[in-house]
C-alpha cells in the first residue's frame, strides 16, 4: 500500500520504469530462489558439490587468515618474549616428559611388532600402520549452532573428507569439507555426530551421539541390565570404517537404568578437549606406507 | 552531476569484505549466539542506498559466502539473504525517510525474516537450533544498525560512491 503511495505522489512518468525494474528484480528472486534450492538439495543428499565450496573456501582464504593473524601474531610474540628463566624451565619439563614418554614407546614398539607379528600368524588383514599430520585451529567461528571448526590443513596435504581427526586425549572429529588449504572438521560432540564404540572392559558395542553440548555425548539403546559402569573407558570399535580402532574416546559419566523404559540413560564425557584444542592430530588408518619399518617383510626373508 | 554510471564497486567490495571478517571473528562461547548478523546489516545498507546496483544477486553471493565461511549447507544463507535483499529493495523508500530508531525496528523484523527462512532449512534438514537464542541476532542486529548506518553513509559520501 505504502508503496503504491508513494509511486503516485512522485509523477506518472517514473512509475512504468520503476513496475519494470521491480517485476525484474522479482524475475531474479525466483531464479535465485530455485537455484539456492537446487544447491542446497544437491549439497545434502550427497557431496556433488564439493569442488564449488573448496573453490569458493580459497577465495575467502584470505578473509579467514585476516581474521586468524591476531591470534597468530599474538602466540608468535608470547613465544619470542618469553623470558629466560620460563624457557629453560619449560625446557627441563619437556626433558623429563619425553624421557618418560621415550620409555613408554620402547614398551609400546615391542608390543606393536608382537602385535604385527602374532595377525601374521593369524592372517589378519587389519593394519596397524597410520601416518599422522599435526594440524592448528584456524581461529574463526563457524555456524553457532553446531559443533565445528576450521584448520590449517586441506587437500594439499592429502586431506580427504571423512578422515578421522584426533587430539592428545582422545578422538576429536571427522573432516566433512575440504578446501585446497583448509577443512571443516565436525566435532563428536555435534548433534548430527554419532561414533561406534566399545567399552575397553568388556568390548560392550555402542554408539555414542553428540548433544550439542562439548563435555556430554550421549550413548543409545544400551539395555537396562547391560554390563557398564561409571568410569568405563569407551574406545573407538572401528566398525564404522571411519576411525581405526582402538582410540580413547570418552569416559563413561553417568549410568541410570530405567525399568519404565526399554533402555538406560547412558552420558560420557570425551576425553578430547572439544573446546579448547589448539592443535589436531590428521590420521591416515591402514597406511601401509607409514609407521614402524615393516618387521614382517623381514622376518619373510 | 560530474560523471554518470556506477563508481565505487571497491568500497562495497570492500564493506562486505569486513563484514565477512566481523562474522567470523572468534567470539567467547556465551557471546557468539548474539553475534549481529554483519554481513545481512551491510547487505540492508547498500540495498537502501543503491537499490539499483546492490539488490538480490549480491545478496545471493553475499550468502553463498557465508555458507562456505560457516560451514552451512550451501545456497541456506544465499536463499535467504537474497529474499532479505528482495524486502529491503522493496521497502527502501519508506526506510530512507524514517528516524533511526524506526529504521532499527525495521531492521529488527527483515533480519527475523532472513532469520526464519534458515531456521526453516535448517528444520527441513533436521537439525533444529532447539535454543530461543537463535533469534537474538534480529535484536542485536537492530541495536547495532545506526551504527553500521552512519558509518557506511560516511563511507560512501567520502568514496562518493553512486
Amino acid at each position: 500500500m505504502g508503496r503504491q503511495v508513494a509511486g503516485r505522489v512522485r509523477g506518472r512518468a517514473t512509475i512504468k520504469s520503476l513496475f519494470t525494474y521491480s517485476q525484474a528484480t522479482a524475475l531474479r528472486l525466483l531464479l535465485l530462489v530455485l537455484l539456492s534450492m537446487a544447491l542446497m538439495t544437491l549439497d545434502h543428499r550427497g557431496n556433488y558439490l564439493e569442488r564449488v565450496r573448496a573453490l569458493v573456501a580459497t577465495l575467502v582464504y584470505p578473509v579467514q587468515a585476516l581474521v586468524h593473524l591476531p591470534v597468530s601474531a599474538g602466540s608468535w610474540l608470547g613465544e619470542n618474549l618469553a623470558s629466560r628463566e620460563t624457557l629453560l624451565e619449560e625446557n627441563t619439563r619437556l626433558r623429563s616428559q619425553n624421557a618418560i614418554l621415550k620409555g613408554q614407546l620402547q614398551k609400546l614398539i615391542s608390543l606393536e611388532l608382537e602385535n604385527m607379528r602374532l595377525r601374521k600368524l593369524l592372517d589378519s588383514s587389519q593394519q596397524v600402520g597410520e601416518r599422522v599430520l599435526v594440524a592448528e585451529l584456524v581461529a574463526v567461528d563457524l555456524d553457532p549452532f553446531t559443533r565445528q571448526v576450521l584448520i590449517n590443513k586441506g587437500s594439499l596435504n592429502d586431506v580427504y573428507r571423512g578422515q578421522p581427526v584426533l587430539d592428545a586425549e582422545g578422538v576429536f572429529g571427522q573432516v566433512v569439507h575440504v578446501a585446497p588449504l583448509t577443512s571443516v572438521v565436525l566435532l563428536i560432540s555435534d548433534p548430527s555426530h554419532a561414533l561406534p564404540v566399545q567399552v575397553a572392559r568388556n568390548g560392550l558395542r555402542a554408539i555414542a551421539e553428540g548433544t550439542g553440548d562439548d563435555t556430554r555425548l550421549a550413548l543409545r539403546h544400551i539395555p537396562n541390565n547391560a554390563d557398564i559402569r561409571v568410569g568405563d573407558l569407551l574406545t573407538t570399535s572401528g566398525l564404522g570404517g571411519v576411525f581405526p580402532t582402538g582410540y580413547p574416546v570418552a569416559e563413561v559419566a553417568e549410568v541410570r537404568p530405567d525399568n519404565t523404559q526399554p533402555y538406560a540413560t547412558v552420558v560420557a564425557t570425551p576425553l578430547a578437549h572439544l573446546d579448547r584444542a589448539r592443535e589436531v592430530l590428521l590420521v591416515w588408518p591402514d597406511d601401509p606406507a607409514a609407521g614402524l619399518p615393516d618387521p614382517i617383510a623381514e622376518d619373510d626373508r | 552531476m560530474r560523471k554518470k554510471g556506477p563508481r565505487g564497486g571497491k568500497t562495497i567490495l570492500f564493506t562486505f569484505i569486513v563484514a565477512l571478517a566481523l562474522a567470523t571473528v572468534p567470539l567467547p562461547d556465551w557471546a557468539r549466539p548474539f553475534r549481529p548478523e554483519w554481513v545481512a546489516l551491510v547487505l540492508a545498507y547498500w540495498c537502501i542506498a543503491l537499490p539499483t546496483r546492490v539488490n538480490v544477486g549480491m545478496g545471493w553471493l553475499a550468502g553463498l559466502t557465508v555458507d562456505v565461511l560457516e560451514g552451512t549447507l550451501l545456497g541456506q544463507h544465499a536463499l535467504a539473504y537474497a529474499v532479505f535483499a528482495y524486502a529491503c529493495v522493496r521497502v527502501h523508500r519508506q526506510l530512507r525517510v524514517y528516524p533511526l530508531w524506526q529504521q532499527g525496528l525495521a531492521m529488527c523484523v527483515l533480519v527475523a525474516l532472513e532469520l526464519l527462512l534458515v531456521f526453516w532449512i535448517d528444520g527441513i534438514i533436521g537439525r533444529p537450533p532447539g535454543t530461543f537464542l537463535f533469534w537474538a541476532p534480529a535484536l542485536t542486529s537492530a541495536l547495532i544498525w545506526p551504527w553500521v548506518f552512519i558509518v557506511l553513509r560516511d563511507l560512501r559520501r567520502r568514496f562518493s560512491v553512486s
